[in-house]
């Protein structure tokens, strides 16, 4: 199991079969068998190579007890919501890194090279259509998602600190779509965005210096939009992969939550009186 | 100092042989720490020192605009004689270079006006960019006033607030008269008595406590 297959070698590489091991030596019966052999073989093959695989990483006991792990009864679709939102992530990522192929983060050429994606490259409006439609539902999702987890008490102990990495990744998201919602550059976007960031500017004291920092000057400058393209699809989407990694490992090692609606189950109690009774009556 | 030294030299009493045992355990004589400490302090400020060498750089070259002046800029915007005191002209000034239409913005020229106590000699330049959230605002000539699209901010002719949700005057230019052009130049804002301010963002108020509690940034130019 744990050696790489044999049948997947050429035969000059294979090991010289032991003495005896094979039919070789009785002639006639040889041919018929080493093919029967080899058809043997290539049908273990798959599970050689996952045996080959397992045997280096140990992946076997992490993904079993990764996604073979225990659900409380009552579990349904409302579960469903994190995943979803996951999906809908991976939505993101996708069609984002296919979208910056033809996208260019200039304030010259930014509207010209996304009218040619939309409607001059080939499935551009589909591909766009789905990252622009996708991030307003990866929004919804989210936030069914917190509602899921705090309409079902999920939150509460030990699960807060898994609360508190959804609610960055909240944010996080939120910040995904404000940083993309500039890259368009039409009129629309770019007014939005100057809105936003004046926005930002008016939190006492700081609020000033961070619309600076997100602007990179004091008016909207030549690299505002690389800087909001350079948060938007490097620094906001790693930071987002890393919280996912964080959530998804405590969500694994903690499990999830049975439904509201579901008590404890008393029965046992009930279970040890009926014991102590039948007890009582045998006596009497 | 004695007493130290008895205190780490426990070991075993003269004539047992053998080296003596430190103690506490790990210290030898005059060792204010033991070495397995020493190395891992070691160790762990050369791993901060090497992580700070590539981050501390990265944050200060995302954050550099926020400290830099910009040069300043002036624009001639057409000769003296084509401004009156009376009504606004709208002129298109770059205030950033390089980066076509998004660089550019509109201002409302006039002359100084004798009626609002102004000298003659100087020019009104006053910002279209709302001191709400900065949505750009149009000059309504018949009624006189400077009215937003995106909220219902209205200014009054000297671009004070007349209704509406913003938080202070309108911005203003500064101008100067260079061989009879009108040059336009940096931004200034304004409190709610016109008196000129360093430039603030849009939402900003201006005047009194405020100026400590929206600070001056470094990448505007000071107040004329």
């Amino acid at each position: 199991m744990a050696k790489f297959p044999d049948t997947l070698l050429p035969k000059a590489l294979r090991k010289p079969a032991k003495p005896g091991e094979n039919g070789n030596s009785n002639g006639a019966s040889a041919n018929g068998e080493e093919k029967s052999v080899v058809v043997e073989k290539l049908k273990e093959a798959p599970v050689d190579l996952v045996g080959w695989v397992d045997e280096r990483t140990g992946a076997t006991p992490f993904l079993t007890g990764m996604l073979l792990r225990k659900v409380p009864k009552g579990t349904n679709w409302f579960y469903t919501l994190g995943s979803a939102t996951m999906f809908a992530f991976v939505v993101q990522a996708l069609t984002g890194v296919f979208l910056a192929m033809y996208y260019t983060p200039s304030p010259v050429e930014a509207y010209a090279s996304i009218t040619n994606l939309t409607n001059d490259v080939f499935m551009g409006e589909f591909v766009r259509g789905l990252h622009k439609w996708g991030a307003s539902v990866m929004i919804i999702l989210i936030f069914l998602h917190m509602g899921r987890v705090f309409f079902f008490g999920a939150y509460k102990y030990p699960r807060e600190l898994n609360w508190v990495i959804g609610v960055v990744l909240i944010v996080l998201t939120l910040v995904m779509g404000l940083t993309g919602y500039l890259l368009p550059f039409d009129q629309r976007s770019y007014w939005a965005t100057i809105v936003a960031m004046n926005i930002n500017g008016t939190g006492p004291i700081v609020g000033p210096y961070l619309a600076d920092f997100l602007r990179a000057g004091a008016e909207f400058e030549s690299t505002t939009l690389s800087r909001f393209y350079a948060l938007h699809m490097l620094l906001v989407p790693g930071a987002i992969i890393a919280m996912i990694g964080a959530h998804l490992y405590l969500v694994v090692k903690l499990g999830t939550t049975a439904p509201p609606w579901l008590r404890a189950d008393t029965k046992p109690k009930a279970l040890r009186t009926e014991k102590v009774k039948s007890q009582n009556g045998g006596g009497s | 100092m004695a007493e130290n030294d008895a205190d780490k030299t426990d070991g075993p009493v003269s004539g047992s042989g053998g080296l003596e045992k430190p103690h506490p355990a790990g210290y030898f004589e005059g060792e204010t720490m033991t070495r397995r400490a020493a190395f891992t302090v070691g160790g762990q400020a050369a791993g901060i020192a090497a992580v700070s060498i590539v981050a501390l750089p990265l944050v200060a070259f995302a954050v550099a605009p926020i400290l830099e002046t910009p040069e300043e800029v002036w624009e001639a915007v057409g000769s003296t004689d084509e401004f009156s005191a009376d009504v606004y002209l709208p002129v298109i000034i770059t205030i950033r270079s390089g980066i076509g239409e998004a660089g550019k913005t509109t201002a409302y020229v006039r002359q100084g006006s004798e009626d609002l106590g102004e000298d003659p000699a100087d020019y009104i330049a006053v910002s279209t960019r709302c001191a709400h959230l900065g949505c750009p605002v149009r000059f309504v000539r018949a009624a006189g006033i400077f009215s937003c699209p995106c909220h219902g901010g209205a200014y009054d002719f000297e671009g004070k607030v007349i209704g509406g949700p913003p938080v202070r005057p309108l911005d203003r230019f500064q101008t100067r008269v260079v061989a009879g052009q009108v040059e336009i130049g940096p931004r200034y804002s304004v409190t709610g008595d016109l008196e000129p301010v360093r430039a603030r963002d849009p939402g900003e108020f201006t005047g009194g406590i405020w100026e400590y509690l929206y600070p001056p940034r470094p990448s505007t130019a000071p107040a004329p």
